[in-house]
């Protein structure tokens, strides 16, 4: 074990946690968007894995990778806008619906890639990075942190972004009634359907971003099922946030790690059995859940729809 | 310069002003009620209209019509003479009209000036600059002392109705709506909104006064209607009213809410609470020992409510303490922890001699204790659940009408139907969700439940909140009744009147403490007065 602690296995370390902690961040943020509206938005996983989808695909073939976060984006607002069609216009079953969007979404991305590329898994020329001036030439902190796509630091200001944006904006106030006592915003003028439905398609943004980021930033490919979870992730995460982003960035460096781990325990060559070294992060989850579950706080009216005049 | 801006209005309005909003034949149906049958209303400018009737009569109903959270099925709603389809709360607002609705619609989560700054344009940065000036302006005008950075859940009912009241008032709508706002204030707070009120009307506000308080409709009402069974009944306009005594006032509203006045002229009086008071010449054998004893009780103050401090009070059986005090001086408290619900910092409660200190509600409820919350929807009641359910839900679980575990539906149910004749609770059957009923049939429920079984030491926070005359009465008269059956009651009330009604004795609670108690009596209003301003005990 005591390859572990050298310079090229730390900063392998972080920046593979990087890698793998912005999609959950994205995927994070976004769900807390929805619930803090209100909607249970189980259907992330989908969003996500139709974002890595068309957000590869729109890379793939423009060799832009600006246009593949646009495309991956867009891919989960897609998504999003059915979960919106049918949980907040219809009032049907956030869970149920949720599931099936996600079983639809892994089915019908299989499907597609398979018609377009057929067995093959092209991939993508490696990702630009963007070095900081300065910071970057730290060491091990540097080439961990600081030499990154552009998304992470992006995804990195969203979290302030986000805080702020709770914070200081009517659409903070909005997101937060519309979660806590629905008919009150209404009361006030608010349309409460139009700000849940707001809140669903920025979930499916920042969730298709996060699946392109995961695909044509940590992959390189796509490959059918990739996401593997990380939208589920993200619903823990922020179920655990309690509505501050802050603490979404938390839970996502911690599963990053776990998740970097899995793979720099590997590359280091560390005896310990692969399927011991896989489960590491969803472990994390169980463990996070038996320790801070309990200090969870959800909106009263989550999961509920909203019918005006209903009592 | 004055603290509301209304619309630019011309002065010298008459009762000939054409009316601002007006509804013609408009019905409205609920599954098994028809709540609004063909009501045609005009509410005019520089006028309060008062609208009476009894419990689940349609008022809410036909106010929810006119703040877009209803839509009517038939008839039609007019604005400044057009006929106008309000579609959602936007538009209503749009129109002018600004409503407080009977049940609090505020975000627990959010601050007051939250809740008072929600509903602007969304691309704007919230101000809160200001947001806090036009506060403090209403809260002189309301004479209002809230914390405008204190979050709205942990507030007491009666703060959160003035919250509620002021952002009725925030924009200065040409129309103002007031369903039941006066149910949780004070004397002082009731008289400050009535001075509110004229002075919207005089600067041409139409105001829409809902209320079960004849003397607030006679003292801030130009005109009043009467509503029953969802129709309008009766109508007294300006002209009459002015003419009219307070007494012909009563006496002709009752005739027109209750029938006619050979069948209940007798009762009118005794309905508005004037000759004969509930309460019956008895004696509290005050030599026995009491039945609860309570010592130099303190509580955790949480959540910024105010915690009691050092109470200790005496109860014989067959006494009724009233306990009076502006709400959120520690009532809440007082009332949970004699009913278990929240535990003592320090202190003691003795029950016939016995320490029940730290029993909690289902051994308290063992011993005879039973609680009325004030916070009839969440606390009081699972909104979801039927009417039935609700009537036994502190006994779920236990026998008779559950067997080792299963519920037995049919004498639940049959049990239910039992309590809804015997209190005349208006429900199209037992097994509609309560959150369906009307205000003041919900809060039926809750006493219904809460007053059948056998009890030995009865907790009622505002018993009659909400309650129209009758039931008042009535639930008034079963206080009473089961005072005089040797059950030790509290009774904690913002209304004094309700407290000199049916009282032995009458405390006040002033910041958390028991500022003392008075023997019901003549002169009894001063002294309260005295008390509930924190001067010593008179
Ligand atoms: N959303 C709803 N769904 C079903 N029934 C309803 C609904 N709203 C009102 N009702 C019914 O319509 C009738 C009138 O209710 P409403 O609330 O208008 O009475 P109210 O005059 O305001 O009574 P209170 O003085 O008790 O507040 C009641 O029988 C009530 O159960
Ligand atoms: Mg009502």
């Amino acid at each position: 074990m005591e390859g572990l602690l050298t310079q090229p296995f730390l900063t392998a370390l972080l920046f593979g946690a990087v890698t793998a902690g912005i999609p959950l961040l994205l995927a994070g943020l976004g769900e807390q968007i929805s619930e803090k509206a209100g909607v249970l938005n189980i259907g992330i996983e989908g969003m996500m894995l139709f974002g890595a989808y068309t957000g590869f695909v729109a890379a793939y073939y423009s060799g832009s990778f600006g246009l593949g976060f646009l495309a991956g984006g867009l891919g989960g607002m897609l998504v999003a806008s059915l979960v919106m069609l049918f949980c907040i216009r219809f009032g049907l079953n956030q869970i149920v619906i949720g599931i099936a969007v996600t079983l639809g979404f892994e089915g019908l991305t299989s499907l597609l890639h398979h018609f377009q590329f057929s067995r093959t898994y092209p991939r993508l020329s490696a990702a630009p990075t963007l070095a900081i001036p300065g910071l970057s030439e730290i060491p091990v902190l540097g080439p961990g942190l600081f030499q990154q796509n552009a998304m992470v630091y992006l995804a990195v200001a969203l979290v302030v972004f986000m805080a702020w944006l709770f914070r200081n904006t009517y659409v903070g106030l909005n997101l937060e009634a519309a979660g806590s006592k629905p008919a009150a915003l209404d009361a006030a003028g608010v349309d409460v359907l139009r700000t849940r439905a707001c809140a669903v398609l920025s979930t499916g943004f920042l969730a298709g971003v996060g699946g392109a980021f995961m695909a044509n930033v940590g992959a390189g490919i796509f490959v059918p099922f990739m996401t593997g979870g990380a939208g589920f992730i993200g619903i823990v995460l922020a179920m655990l946030a309690r509505g501050r982003p802050i603490w979404v960035l938390l839970g996502a460096i911690l599963f990053g790690v776990s998740l970097a781990m899995t793979t720099a325990l590997q590359v280091a060559g560390v005896n310990i059995p692969t399927d011991v070294v896989q489960m590491l992060p969803f472990a994390m989850v169980m463990l996070v859940l038996v320790i801070f579950a309990r200090h969870s706080v959800l909106p009263p009216a989550l999961g509920l729809p909203y019918v005006r005049g209903d009592r | 310069m004055s603290e509301i801006e209304p619309p630019a209005m011309s002065s010298g309005i008459s009762h000939a002003a054409p009316p601002v909003v007006a509804v013609r034949q408009v019905t409205k149906r609920f599954p098994g009620v028809l709540a609004n049958d063909r009501i045609s209303l005009e509410f005019r400018a520089g006028e309060v209209h008062v609208l009476l009737g009894e419990n689940g009569a349609g008022k809410s109903t036909l106010i929810g019509i006119l703040a877009g959270m209803q839509q009517p099925d038939e008839g039609e709603v007019l604005v400044d003479g057009r006929a106008v389809t309000i579609g959602s709360p936007r538009e209503s607002l749009e129109y002018g009209i600004g409503t407080v609705f009977q049940h609090v619609l505020l975000v627990p989560s959010l601050s007051v000036i939250e809740n008072l700054m929600l509903g602007g344009n969304w691309w704007q940065r919230l101000s809160r600059g200001p947001a806090l000036a036009r506060f403090r302006e209403l809260s002189a005008l309301l004479g209002v002392t809230i914390d405008p950075d204190a979050e709205v859940g942990r507030l007491s009912l009666g703060e959160q109705q003035q919250v509620e009241i002021m952002r009725a008032l925030w924009r200065g709508e040409k129309v103002l709506i007031l369903d039941e706002p006066t149910s949780m204030l004070t004397p002082q707070g009731v008289h400050d909104l009535g001075q509110v009120m004229r002075r919207l009307r005089d600067k041409g506000v139409a105001l829409i006064l809902i209320t079960h308080k004849l003397m607030e409709a006679y003292e801030f009402g130009d005109r009043i209607s009467v509503l029953r069974l969802g129709r309008v009944v009766g109508d007294i306009p300006p002209e009459r009213l002015r003419s009219m005594s307070e007494a012909e006032t009563t006496e002709a509203v009752i005739e027109m809410m209750f029938g006619s006045t050979a069948e209940h002229a007798r009762d009118a009086e005794t309905l508005v609470g004037r000759g004969r008071p509930v309460h019956r010449d008895r004696t509290v054998d005050r030599s026995a020992p009491p039945l609860l004893a309570v010592r130099d009780l303190e509580t955790e103050a949480t959540r910024g409510e105010c915690p009691l401090r050092h109470v200790s009070f005496d109860l014989w059986p067959g006494e009724v303490l009233g306990i009076a005090g502006v709400d959120g001086n520690g009532q809440k408290h007082l009332a949970e922890v004699l009913a278990g619900q929240r535990a003592v910092a320090a202190g003691r409660i003795d029950l016939a001699g016995m320490d029940v200190t730290d029993d909690g509600v289902p051994a308290r409820r063992r011993h005879g204790v039973r609680y009325v919350t004030d916070e009839r929807l969440g606390e009081g009641t699972v909104g979801i659940f039927s009417v039935a359910t609700n009537l036994v839900l502190k006994e779920i679980g236990t026998e008779p009408l559950w067997r080792r575990g299963w519920s037995d539906w049919g004498r639940i149910h049959e049990h239910a139907r039992d309590q809804i004749e015997r209190n005349d609770i208006r429900t199209p059957s037992e097994k509609t969700p309560v959150a369906r009923l009307s205000g003041g049939n919900i809060q039926k429920v809750l006493l219904a439940r809460e007053l059948n079984t056998d009890a030995r030491v009865a907790v009622f926070n505002k018993p009659t909140y909400g309650l129209d005359l009758q039931n008042t009465r009535i639930a008034h008269e079963r206080i009473v009744t089961s005072a005089d059956r040797g059950v030790a009651v509290v009774v904690v009330s913002t209304d004094l009147d309700e407290l000199i009604q049916v009282s032995d004795r009458i405390g006040v609670m002033f910041q958390g403490r028991l500022a003392g108690i008075v023997e019901n009596g003549p002169d009894v209003e001063r002294r309260v007065g005295l008390l509930m301003t924190g001067a010593e005990a008179a």
